[in-house]
């Protein structure tokens, strides 16, 4: 997938969990649970949701990697199958 | 002492029971479950505490003052671990000092014994202050979740009369600036604010307060009965029910974190529960104060690595923990958590909705120790049913009651009153003989519901549960509609409040959708109002709309479509069925239900 893919897929992923939330103006270093009001559930929910649209598997010990988009951007981008 | 692994009746659980260990590096506070049980009287649990001149009690007092005066003010009473990753301790000394200067700025700003005084924070050490501090002034603490919405956090100031507000700077503007103008008794905001955050307007900076307080102070002299705290908690139907909990509580606090938790003086102890919840604040501030031990307090959300790393590196001795976070830690695998070294770990406590006994299985393995279990409410205040470690485990059961609860299963009776059940294994309500410190004392504004919450010399818990022919107790279900979701309890009734303020819903009825990691989650139905089209467009506005008013601990994860409610013929929404209809259950008896 390319980076674009990836980010469209963090943000929908996202906009699931939190459709009121204003994603254009998420900065990528913003912490996901903080701006978003996101609880465990809800980011269990967030990784869920990026595995279904992009076949990324996380491991549970790795959920901390995906706090901020541009951690999570990294984090897939290094762990894209091809 | 062991009780006997099989009778007649006995132990039907398909899980093995876990004994007690043969032999003990460091010797339990119980040790022989009957006779302690036998002797206890909540007299002597009292003379465990040191109490006010004049027949006084005082949580600060007993929680720090009592330890300075006996010569431990340098022992470290809370280690903060700050989520950038720094930490900070507060001896017991300190954390006394700032309680004194908190108590001072309450005096400094006019506050009265006995008014309120509220937080709305995450795990931040002005917290503790707060609380201390304002026991120690007399007045009433009521901590709020910080992950509550502008709904539910107006609701509760509302209720509570709250005169003061603790939050930060953050959480003041993205959550109460909005609903202030609704609060008139709400006189002073105090906030917390970090690295060059600016202090609202019509706010004060905590900081600035605390500095030009003195750090002296004369504890109150309050009286066990006075009260001291308050819990919010939610029913099926109205507002929700503000707990009113006293001084004396403090005598259950510890005498149960003695037995239940196993707490002493050198133990470095971590609650993970947010003081913005009951567990968080009896566990997490007053028992382990009260005990004189080291505290852990984690500021950052759960994180299987975090957590462990935390275990390892504080060399944390009693644990004391929920079932979703512990059913998150099995995702993450047994073998991370022997890949730390948690040998100091001496006692795994859980609590929030009852542990399945493939978690209970699960802390041997992972850990080398089980997780134990119990059972508590915050109307009790404090735990009631336990697995001790003394005490042989059966995985999925909440224990037995501790010394000086004495707990029933009840039948409901045609005349409205209760009868207890004697026979083992019989599906039946929950009770306890009121009688204990920690006992709620009323709901405020609310006589009626309080009333209605005793029988026969029974307080009726609302959980429905069986004991076993050996005094084991079993929880089977809620007697109502309250859900339960990652150890919170949710109030159907506030959700579908929030959802009926929107323009396109006409109806809404919310349930506890069975979930293998939160044990619930809070799923909505909703019928629309003419002229209004189902699509994803319009649940997905409805989610945020509830989010937005209630938070993410109180909304829906899940919002569903319907033509219409069922209803009975008095016109009220069968939350029952829905949930029948959810988990494709029979549908039971129908009689009431209105014929459309």
């Amino acid at each position: 997938m390319t980076s674009d893919e990836l980010r469209a897929a963090v943000l929908a992923s996202l906009g699931d969990i939190a459709p009121e939330a204003d994603l254009a103006g998420l900065a990528d270093d913003d912490d996901l649970r903080d701006e978003l009001d996101l609880d465990s559930m809800d980011f269990l929910n967030f990784i869920i949701g990026i595995h279904e649209r992009t076949g990324i598997d996380v491991p549970e010990r790795d959920y901390s990697r995906l706090g901020t988009v541009g951690a999570a951007l990294a984090y897939l981008a290094a762990h894209a199958a091809g | 002492m062991s009780v006997p692994e099989a009778t007649s009746h006995g132990y039907a659980g398909a899980f093995r029971v876990i004994p007690a260990p043969a032999s003990w590096d460091v010797t339990p506070n119980l040790t022989d479950y009957g006779a302690t049980r036998a002797s206890f009287t909540w007299e002597a649990a009292r003379a465990g505490l040191e109490g006010l001149p004049g027949g006084g009690l005082n949580i600060a007092h007993e929680a720090l003052d009592r330890h300075v005066a006996a010569g431990r003010g340098a022992h470290v009473a809370i280690r903060w671990l700050a989520r950038a990753g720094d930490r900070r301790d507060f001896t017991y000394a300190e954390l006394s000092e700032q309680a004194n200067r908190f108590a001072n700025v309450l005096a400094n700003l006019g506050v009265q014994r006995g008014q309120r005084v509220f937080s709305l924070a995450g795990r931040i050490p002005e917290l503790y202050v707060a609380a201390l501090g304002t026991w120690k002034y007399g007045a009433v603490f009521s901590p709020l979740f910080s992950a509550f919405g502008p709904e539910p956090i107006k609701q509760r100031l509302a209720i509570g009369d709250g005169r003061v507000l603790v939050t930060t700077s953050a959480l003041y503007a993205r959550k109460v600036a909005g609903i202030r103008a609704e609060l008139a008794g709400l006189a002073h905001v105090l906030v917390v604010a970090r690295d060059g955050e600016e202090i609202p307007a019509g706010t004060l900076g905590l900081d600035g307060l605390l500095r030009a307080a003195s750090d002296r102070f004369a504890t109150a002299a309050t009286m066990p009965a006075d009260e001291a705290t308050i819990h919010f908690t939610s029913g099926t139907t109205g507002k929700p029910k503000g707990a009113v909990h006293v001084h004396e509580a403090v005598v259950a606090h510890h005498i149960t974190g003695s037995y239940a938790l196993d707490l002493r003086p050198d133990d470095i102890f971590w609650c993970t529960a947010d003081p913005g919840w009951v567990t968080g604040t009896s566990y997490g501030i007053i028992s382990p104060l009260t005990h004189g031990l080291t505290s852990i307090v984690d500021e950052a959300e759960f994180d299987a690595e975090h957590w462990y790393q935390v275990l390892d590196r504080e060399r944390v001795t009693v644990w004391y923990t929920a079932p979703t976070a512990i059913r998150m830690l099995m995702r993450a695998g047994a073998d991370l958590a022997r890949s730390y070294n948690l040998s100091s770990l001496r006692f795994a406590g859980s609590v929030g909705e009852p542990l399945n006994p493939e978690a209970v299985v699960w802390g041997t393995e992972a850990l080398g120790l089980p997780f134990h279990d119990n059972w508590w409410q915050t109307e009790t205040g404090g735990i009631v049913i336990a697995n001790f470690r003394a005490v042989d485990i059966r995985p999925g059961s909440m224990g037995l009651p501790l010394p000086g609860f004495e707990v029933g299963i009840v039948d409901h009776r045609e005349d409205g009153g209760v009868s207890v059940i004697d026979r083992p294994d019989v599906d039946g309500e929950l009770a306890i003989r009121p009688g204990w410190p920690s006992m709620f004392r009323g709901y405020l504004g609310d006589e009626e519901r309080y009333r209605k919450a005793f029988a026969n010399g029974w307080y009726l818990t609302g959980d429905l549960a069986r004991r076993d022919g050996d005094g084991y107790y079993w929880f089977v279900g809620r007697a109502d509609d309250v859900i339960k979701s990652s150890g919170h309890l949710i109030g159907p009734f506030e959700v579908e409040s929030a959802l009926l303020e929107h323009v396109a819903v006409a109806e809404a009825g919310v349930i506890g959708k069975p979930d293998a990691i939160a044990g619930n989650i809070v799923k909505a139905f909703v019928s629309l109002k003419p002229g209004f089209e189902e699509s994803d467009a319009l649940r997905r506005e409805l989610l945020g709309h509830a989010r937005q008013r209630l938070g993410a601990a109180v909304a829906p994860k899940e919002i569903a479509f319907l033509p219409a409610l069922p209803r009975t013929r008095s016109g009220k929404i069968m939350r029952r069925l829905l949930r029948a209809w959810e988990l494709g259950l029979p549908e039971g008896d129908l009689s009431t239900l209105e014929s459309s």
